[in-house]
């Protein structure tokens, strides 16, 4: 085997690279420098995220097992980028007093899941798939419960590792139910063997009720709003963004690829599914008030609007599934940038928190406004494009009535989005929380969001560009 | 392949011990039993994956491989929820699920 062809798992090899190297610089520095290690560690990982998009070579690895396409690197560039942001608002989190011996596992877990979800989204086999999705669960709960002295904290790890042991456990149970019926655990043979008998449908089943946990759609979301609560605000971020997006973006991919042959039978099932999710989850978040159990079932309900793209099977439906996370990822980002800043600053936690926040921080309000009108899917911002296209691609297939639910319930979010903005700019305080500055990186990621958000919205090329790669990915 | 022993027997254990794995997983009480519960689910996943390979598909290996990285995987993941458990009981001075309760809905 010719050793040039592991550039194919540059993304891979980098984050590995770079994981071993924050590990070697803890050994090696003292303990009055370790702050040093954020500066080091956010360094190193922009250098990353910029050399994984140089374009490179495509092609497959270990027989099929690794598929590198310009789709997969795509979306591990989507992924590496909302890292970087989510590293640039932990910064300030991290140089607080009670994180200072736990600097670099921060650094190190998050590296390890996101290698995790590389492999995973690479994945040409099962057995590759299922070593990736656990490499990107198992350190999370590490990481949710990192405020190991709160009993919150605690609370939200153990509840994510036992409901994630749980659903993978089901997710296997449905992949040997799968390799019972076909005899391969490759991608692309098993898409050839997949017919319409009852071990491959009961299987199939298992396969999406273990994936529903991972994405947290609702019947399967009971963990989802408890860990988003308990963990730090930038583990919730990470949680909520890159680890969702990533789950959706292999979820999209195996139903595209290997299940193309039952389409018809699947896509009543992911009805079912993103009805519930959206209906539900926007009606659980209205009666929250605290922002981050809030902002968790707004993520769960923009699942349900991710399943409006995957029920629009073809190239247009992956292409908008792959456009929606990349325009969640600036929107979400944006949002869980402000909590976290106002958080750091005053540590409020609830939306009567945010009363009268218009007054002393104008800005952090004005771009949480902007963030939460980008998750609602107002125009101009790119939200409002990324359900379009999601909406186009369901309508596409002639499901108008799921069309006509989801356009309703993007009404009720933006219901709950405005108690936000009314509170921040309309609700009287006599305590509002004080004017503070945030830290440069938090400016910095505040600003990559908002440049994000808009720039998405308006450069047409890159759904263009997305479209022509998804179109080469499904050929 | 055992003489006289059809995949059929194999089979219902499997699933029987799925099933009481999720069954044990969402009764009990006790964290740890619950945990116990998630290898139960495990172990019967890879039963299912070794009978299938070695009554079905014969000629292959991809069975006995998947369940071998599956023991690795539960190995990992029933030490980081074990930690966990430690904190839990560090933080309530027990391990029971109904005292991991302050969020709820």
């Amino acid at each position: 085997m010719d050793l040039g062809q592991f550039i194919l798992m540059r993304h891979e090899l980098l984050l590995t690279i770079a994981a071993l190297a924050i590990l070697v610089a803890e050994i090696f520095t003292s303990e009055k420098n370790k702050s040093g290690i954020i500066t080091f560690a956010l360094g190193l990982f922009a250098l990353v995220t910029v050399v994984g998009f140089i374009p490179g070579e495509t092609g497959n690895l270990f027989g099929g097992s690794f598929q590198s396409s310009q789709l997969t690197t795509f979306m591990k560039n989507i992924l590496n980028l909302a890292v970087l942001i989510v590293f640039l608002q932990a910064e300030g989190w991290l140089r607080k007093p009670e994180n200072a011996d736990k600097i670099s596992e921060y650094f190190i877990l998050t590296l390890a899941t996101l290698i995790g979800m590389n492999f995973m989204v690479s994945a040409g086999d099962f057995l590759i798939f299922y070593i990736g999705l656990e490499t990107a669960t198992i350190p999370i709960a590490g990481l949710a419960a990192f405020d190991k002295m709160k009993s919150k904290s605690a609370e939200a790890g153990i509840k994510l590792i036992l409901s994630s042991a749980l659903s993978s456990g089901i997710l296997l149970f449905g992949l040997s139910m799968l390799y019972g019926a076909t005899g391969t655990i490759y991608f692309a043979d098993m898409a050839g063997l997949i017919s319409k008998d009852a071990m491959t449908l009961l299987g199939f089943i298992f396969f999406v009720s273990g994936m529903g946990f991972k994405i947290s759609l609702v019947p399967f979301h009971f963990w989802t709003a408890d860990v988003y609560e308990g963990a730090p605000i930038n583990v919730t971020s990470y949680l909520s963004v890159v680890s969702k997006g990533a789950a959706a973006f292999i979820f999209t991919i195996i139903l595209f690829t290997v299940f193309k042959n039952i389409v018809e039978l699947w896509q009543p099932m992911i009805y079912t599914l993103a009805v519930f999710t959206m209906t539900l989850a926007n009606l659980f978040a209205l009666r929250q008030n605290n922002i981050k159990r809030f902002l968790a079932f707004s993520s769960i309900a923009q699942a349900g609007f991710i399943l409006l793209g995957i029920i629009g099977f073809g190239e247009l439906g992956l292409t908008s599934v792959v456009y929606f996370v990349l325009v969640y990822v600036f929107t979400n980002l944006g949002a869980f940038g402000v909590v976290a800043a106002v958080h750091n600053a005053s540590g409020v936690e609830t939306i009567s928190g945010y009363n009268g926040l218009y007054k002393t921080n104008p800005m952090l309000s004005l771009l949480m406004t902007l963030s939460l009108f980008s998750l609602a899917g107002i125009p101009p911002v790119a939200g409002f494009f990324g359900k379009f296209f999601l909406f186009t691609a369901a309508a596409s297939k002639g499901y108008y009535l799921l069309v006509l639910i989801a356009v309703l319930n993007a009404t009720i979010s933006l219901y709950y989005y405005l108690l936000v903005i009314k509170a921040m700019f309309i609700a009287k305080n006599e305590e509002p929380v004080a004017w503070f500055r945030s830290t440069l990186a938090m400016r910095i990621s505040l600003i990559m969001c908002v440049a994000g958000v808009f720039i998405i919205g308006f450069a047409s090329g890159i759904f263009e560009y997305i479209r022509s790669i998804s179109q080469l990915f499904l050929n | 392949m055992i003489e006289g022993i059809g995949i059929e027997h194999f089979l219902v254990v499997s699933t029987l011990m799925f099933f009481i794995g999720v069954c044990g997983f969402i009764i009990r009480r006790n964290l740890i039993t619950m945990l116990m519960s998630i290898e139960l689910i495990l172990n019967s996943v890879n039963i299912n994956f070794l009978v299938f390979n070695r009554y079905l598909y014969p000629d292959q290996m991809q069975g006995h491989f998947f369940s071998l990285f599956i023991v690795g995987i539960a190995a990992a993941e029933a030490s980081v929820a074990i930690a966990l458990i430690i904190n839990i009981y560090r933080n309530l001075q027990n391990i029971d699920v109904e005292n991991v309760s302050e969020m709820k809905y």
